[in-house]
């Protein structure tokens, strides 16, 4: 459980990283947190020839919101959007999920940036991303720009970044009105990656009727399954049981989970349906019992 | 001096444990030149060894040897088995492997890194064999064999007959039968092993510090295996090891392996075991197959037992295995009074890592089926689970009590603790709670376990494996020594020297209140020594941290020793002070004349004397204040020629309730409440106590709903690292009650028990019964474990689908 060799380098700013990444070409890798990378390098999985530590870059440290649009910097701790105020206020739902992600210690040194773009089908973050339609901000040594979550998870472990490319920060929506959220999983034990993971946020209009909802599934396929449906069958309607059961029928049909050594496919289709109709409730009572925007 | 044996007084050890300064293997400074090994490890399960090409490895500058087996085996023999049959077991695979993770080659070189870089440029080819996984499946007529040259793959097969089984079972109202599973399971110490092995050419010794824990009995068999008489294998095992429960026994084969290789590379060489190699190749508990008869009255009285066990010890069977089978021989009807049993016992091989030593060692795979069909008996009886234990439990009058397979329990009052547990577990206020949820369509449970907790091995009971006609040939084993060592320098310090080899359990703390409240001296006076080494330690081959023996052994050796301390300094002052030994006292650190408190000889100027002053002493009287006690009991027989076998010194008793919940929608289970009810005689120090209970209790708990070694029908091991083999931590413990009742053992001088494994044994079966409590709307029967969420929504789903279609037929 020792990595093989690698040069390390410690670039000071955004545009010495992207140099040294573009230099590098296919052989270098960015370390974060290191919390995922680390323990794949220490088994050999992964054997990068160099290692560009970005943990200097504290430009890419911050939490800024202009009221409709919420950005974090990747090199954001997972703590650190844990505990921010500013989060809760204007996007719930990110923490309560990320209160999911592992455990304080690693949390402490993952970044929000080093969960997304490595892409665990089962991740928390890759699944809000995906639930809210958070924007992620890329730059190379020649190009930035920006992709929408829906297109950005391509499949288990892979984004649609290129080996030249660096995430710097996540751009999410901030909802406004009587909105509720509700994140839940069902995991083996506190701190492990989710058996099936399931994110919901959505609005009500004056009479408690549903006007708009996120519907977004994690550990069910390769990446984050965002369910598209959720909004006709809800949309317009007060919240009940037959419609609840009608999404979690929709779900179950939609989803296609691997058997593996902790959940059967026919499990995690179970937890889909079962995780679905109590993220849907719970966001609504949510709403429902907020005054203004949550 | 004020009493300090039984006082909660805080671990001696915790200070330096606390700041960074214990020395575990790790931290030992290791002979200049010293070399770091990696061991190249089989990926395939069954296969023959075709070639090993080693030369591009050798190239990586830095290498300085890469050894394999065939090198290996020329310096050794194979290690010697506790079975007849002929099972050649070497610490590295020669001609095939036969598990996954057995080593294949092991690279020598200047740094971890480099033996890594090297080991991926080996190349090694294999003819595949079909592989032998599951536990019946490896008795079969057609079954591939692991091991040609025994014929099947059968290590051990005894059949054992106590009492009028069949009379019992032709008189019995009913019979109830099943079968169960206890699952692979593992110790998982935060240490891993750890060797440094150095060989001197000049003396043909192997020096080997290594955080091996005994039973020393394993220091002749790898003394044998090397070839060299066993005073040129010196062992030293650091003060401080990081947790073992039991697997650190399994540290031998490795010490042999890294022995060999430090003679052939020519350098001392270090090995610290990573987390990976620890899941698939250390050791790891026995599985078992058990098919259990009942013999039942009407009123829930169990007259008779029949149990077929079938343990699965791996790709090799290695000592002490397989001890898992008979370590609870004594105790194999628990805490019942069952006088007719019949065991058919089996050890089988399959191609999966050797099994050997873990934390309740047999005792979960014995109570699982044992408390699982005490259970059945109720519901199939329409009897309260609780009425059942109580209509079978050994009543308190009944102690000394002799089980049906030789057992001599010691000392107890069963239906006290039992009832306690009922009581602070609130059972019946469970039972109207319990009809209630079920209405509202909740699946709550409570689960009840007895069990008897053995302690102290009484050595002679692995040869329960041989027949009672191949035991007579040869010299027959028992006892349990233990030794320790108490000494007094020139100025009256203590030193106190003990060969427990503890691996967290606080025997210096313990040993330091003993010795204080014999000798009374102040205990943070006594300076406990933990390094054993084999050259200069007093020690014997029950010597060791295992089968929970300290408390029961070590502690009373240390004790005796102590008074023999005393009985010597007592000689010198009566002998100075003129007055006959009977007419003095000793306290706060002297001698009193009884009728005379004035007259006073201390402690200190005694052992002055003997040390500066031999001439003083009473004629014939050896100078110097160092006194060593070897310890044994005399109820730790051999077996006999009926088999009949005391397989422990001591029997502790813990009755265990556990209430859960089910998510009906996920399947998760959720424990509400456990009550522990321990008995180990006189508690020694409560606060260890109460430590050592946590401790077997999470790991219980983690073979009742987490942990596995799971392999698939290839004999690839899926539970490979700590993401997948999962350990409960923390947040995963429950709320846990445990109280203590005490009934002094007569056995040993303090009146204590060994403890410590009981909930290991316990929690695993109290979960189950109260998950089959919980689901007994549904007809579940549990029958193994782990009781993961993907389990019990099966089960449930599967039933409610049953349901369903008698509903629709
Ligand atoms: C015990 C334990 C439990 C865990 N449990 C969970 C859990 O329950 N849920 C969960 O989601 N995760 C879990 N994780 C993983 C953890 O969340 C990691 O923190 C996270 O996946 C990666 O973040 P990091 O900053 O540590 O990234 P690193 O490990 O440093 O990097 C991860 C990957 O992202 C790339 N990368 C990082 N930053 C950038 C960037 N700015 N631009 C481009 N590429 C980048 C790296 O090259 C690498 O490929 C757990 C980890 C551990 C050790």
């Amino acid at each position: 459980m020792k990595p093989a060799k690698f040069d390390y380098y410690r670039p000071k700013d955004l545009p010495e990283a992207l140099s040294l990444l573009e230099s590098s070409g296919f052989d270098g890798k960015i370390i974060a947190g290191g919390q995922s990378l680390v323990p794949i390098m220490n088994m050999r999985l992964a054997t990068p020839e160099c290692l560009i530590d970005i943990n200097g870059l504290q430009d890419l440290n911050f939490i800024e919101s202009d009221d409709r649009v919420l950005k974090i910097g990747t090199m954001t701790r997972q703590n650190t959007v844990e505990t921010s105020q500013l989060i809760k206020d204007q996007c719930g739902l990110v923490t309560e999920a990320v209160a999911h992600i592992g455990h304080l210690q690693t949390r402490n040194r993952g970044t929000i940036g080093g969960s997304i773009v490595h892409a665990d089908p089962s991740a928390e973050l890759p699944l809000v991303m995906m639930a809210l339609n958070g924007t992620l901000h890329i730059s190379s040594e020649d190009e930035t720009r920006s992709v929408k979550a829906e297109d950005f998870f391509l499949t288990f472990l892979t984004t649609d970044m290129m080996p030249n490319e660096m995430l710097t920060e996540v751009h999410l929506p901030i909802w406004k009105g009587r909105v509720g959220s509700s994140f839940q999983e069902v995991a083996r034990r506190h701190g492990d990656f989710a058996l099936v993971a399931a994110a919901c946020q959505l609005e009500l209009d004056a009479h408690d009727r549903i006007s708009d909802i996120r519907l977004a599934l994690g550990g069910v396929e390769a990446i984050p399954l965002l369910i598209s449906d959720a909004k006709e069958l809800l949309a317009g309607e007060r919240l009940t049981d037959a419609a609840l059961q009608k999404v979690a029928d929709v779900v179950a049909g939609s989803v296609e989970p691997e058997s593996d050594l902790h959940a059967s496919a026919a499990y995690r289709t179970q937890l889909a349906k079962v995780l679905t109709t109590r993220v849907v409730h719970q966001a609504y009572e949510r709403a429902k019992g907020s005054a203004v925007c949550p | 001096m004020d009493k300090v044996i039984g006082k909660a007084v805080t671990r001696v050890e915790d200070m330096r444990l606390l700041t960074g300064q214990g020395k575990y293997i790790d931290d030992i400074g290791t002979p200049a030149q010293t070399f770091q090994a990696a061991i190249l490890r089989s990926s395939s399960s069954h296969a023959n060894l075709v070639s090993i090409d080693t030369a591009e490895a050798e190239k990586v500058p830095g290498v300085k040897a890469v050894i394999t087996g065939e090198q290996v085996k020329k310096y050794l023999e194979p290690f010697s088995v506790g079975v007849s049959a002929p099972v050649h077991y070497y610490p590295i695979a020669v001609d095939k492997v036969r598990y996954v993770g057995e080593p294949v080659a092991v690279v020598v070189a200047k740094s971890r890194y480099i033996a890594e870089d090297a080991m991926e440029r080996i190349k090694v080819k294999y003819e595949a064999l079909p592989p032998v996984v599951d536990i019946e499946g490896s008795m079969e007529e057609d079954a591939p064999i692991l091991h040609e040259n025994v014929g099947s793959n059968i290590a051990n097969h005894r059949t054992f007959h106590y009492g009028k089984v069949d009379q019992a079972f032709e008189e019995a109202d009913r019979i109830i039968k099943h079968k169960y599973l206890f699952p692979k399971y593992t110790a998982t110490p935060v240490e891993t092993y750890g060797i440094i092995a150095n060989y001197e050419s000049s003396e043909n010794q192997y020096t080997v510090h290594a955080n091996f824990h005994g039973p020393f009995v394993i220091q002749a068999i790898m003394a044998q295996a090397l070839k060299i008489p066993s005073n040129k294998l010196r062992i030293i095992v650091p003060k401080d090891i990081g947790g073992s429960y039991g697997i650190k026994a399994g540290t031998f084969p490795y010490m042999v392996l890294l022995s060999v290789a430090s003679r052939i590379a020519g350098c001392p060489v270090k090995w610290i075991e990573d987390r990976q190699e620890h899941l698939s190749a250390s050791s790891s508990g026995t599985d078992r197959v058990t098919y259990i008869e009942a013999a039942v009255k009407n009123n829930g009285k169990v007259t008779g037992l029949r149990m077929k066990m079938i343990d699965n010890v791996g790709a090799y069977i290695r000592a002490p295995e397989p001890a898992c089978l008979y370590r609870t021989h004594a105790n194999s009807t628990g805490a019942y009074d069952i006088p007719n049993l019949h065991i058919d016992a089996y050890a089988i091989m399959t191609n999966k890592l050797p099994t050997g030593l873990i934390r309740g060692y047999g005792g979960q795979e014995l109570y699982f089926p044992l408390e699982r069909i005490m259970q059945r008996v109720a519901f199939e009886l329409n009897l309260d689970p609780a009425d059942v234990i109580r209509e079978n439990l050994i009543k308190k009058e009944q102690f000394p009590y002799k089980t049906a397979s030789g057992g001599m329990y010691d000392s107890g009052d069963y239906m006290k603790g039992f009832e306690l547990a009922l009581e602070t577990g609130k059972y019946e206020e469970f039972r109207k709670k319990q009809e209630k949820a079920r209405k509202e369509g909740k699946i709550v449970g409570v689960g009840l376990a007895c069990i008897v907790e053995p302690s102290g091995s009484n050595m002679g009971y692995i040869t329960v494996a041989l027949t009672p006609e191949e035991r007579a040939k040869s010299l027959p084993k028992s006892g349990c020594s233990e030794a320790a060592t108490v000494s007094m320098d020139p100025m009256g310090s203590v030193n106190v020297r003990i060969s427990t080899t503890p691996s967290g359990q606080g025997h210096e703390t313990v040993a330091a209140q003993i010795v204080s409240e014999v000798l009374s001296i102040p205990a943070d006076k006594i300076k406990v020594v933990a390094e054993l080494d084999t050259s200069t330690s007093a020690w014997s081959i029950a010597s060791g941290s295992y089968s929970s023996r300290f408390a029961s052994l070590g502690s009373s050796a240390v004790f005796y020793a102590a008074h023999k301390v005393k009985e010597k300094l007592m000689k010198i002052a009566s002998h100075q002070m003129k007055v006959s030994e009977s007419e003095l006292e000793l306290r706060d650190g002297a001698f009193y004349e009884k009728n005379d408190p004035t007259k006073k000889y201390a402690l200190k100027r005694a052992a002055g004397s003997a040390h500066w002053n031999p001439l003083s002493l009473p004629e014939g009287m050896e100078p110097g204040i160092y006194e060593t006690y070897y310890y044994s009991v005399k109820a730790a027989e051999p077996p006999d020629e009926n088999d009949l076998i005391n397989s422990s010194v001591t029997y502790g008793f813990v009755a265990d309730l556990v209430t859960v919940e089910i998510d009906p929608d996920t399947g998760e289970v959720r424990i509400l409440d456990y009550v522990t009810i321990h008995d180990a005689g006189k508690l020694l120090n409560p606060l260890i106590v109460d430590g050592q209970i946590f401790g077997g209790l999470a790991h219980g708990l983690g073979g009742a709903l987490y942990e596995e070694l799971v392999y698939d029908n290839k004999g690839q091991l899926l539970t490979g690292s700590f993401m997948d083999y999962l350990c409960p931590t923390a947040p995963e413990i429950p709320n846990v009650t445990i109280k203590h009742i005490e009934t002094p053992s007569p056995m040993t001088p303090l009146g204590a028990k060994g403890l410590g494994e009981g909930n290991t044994m316990s929690a695993p079966v109290a979960v189950a019964n109260a998950v089959s409590d919980a689901l007994t709307p549904y007809q579940i029967e549990i029958d193994t474990l782990p009781l993961s969420p993907n389990r019990i929504w099966t089960l449930l789903n599967q039933a409610k689908q049953n349901k369903n279609k008698e509903v629709t037929v």
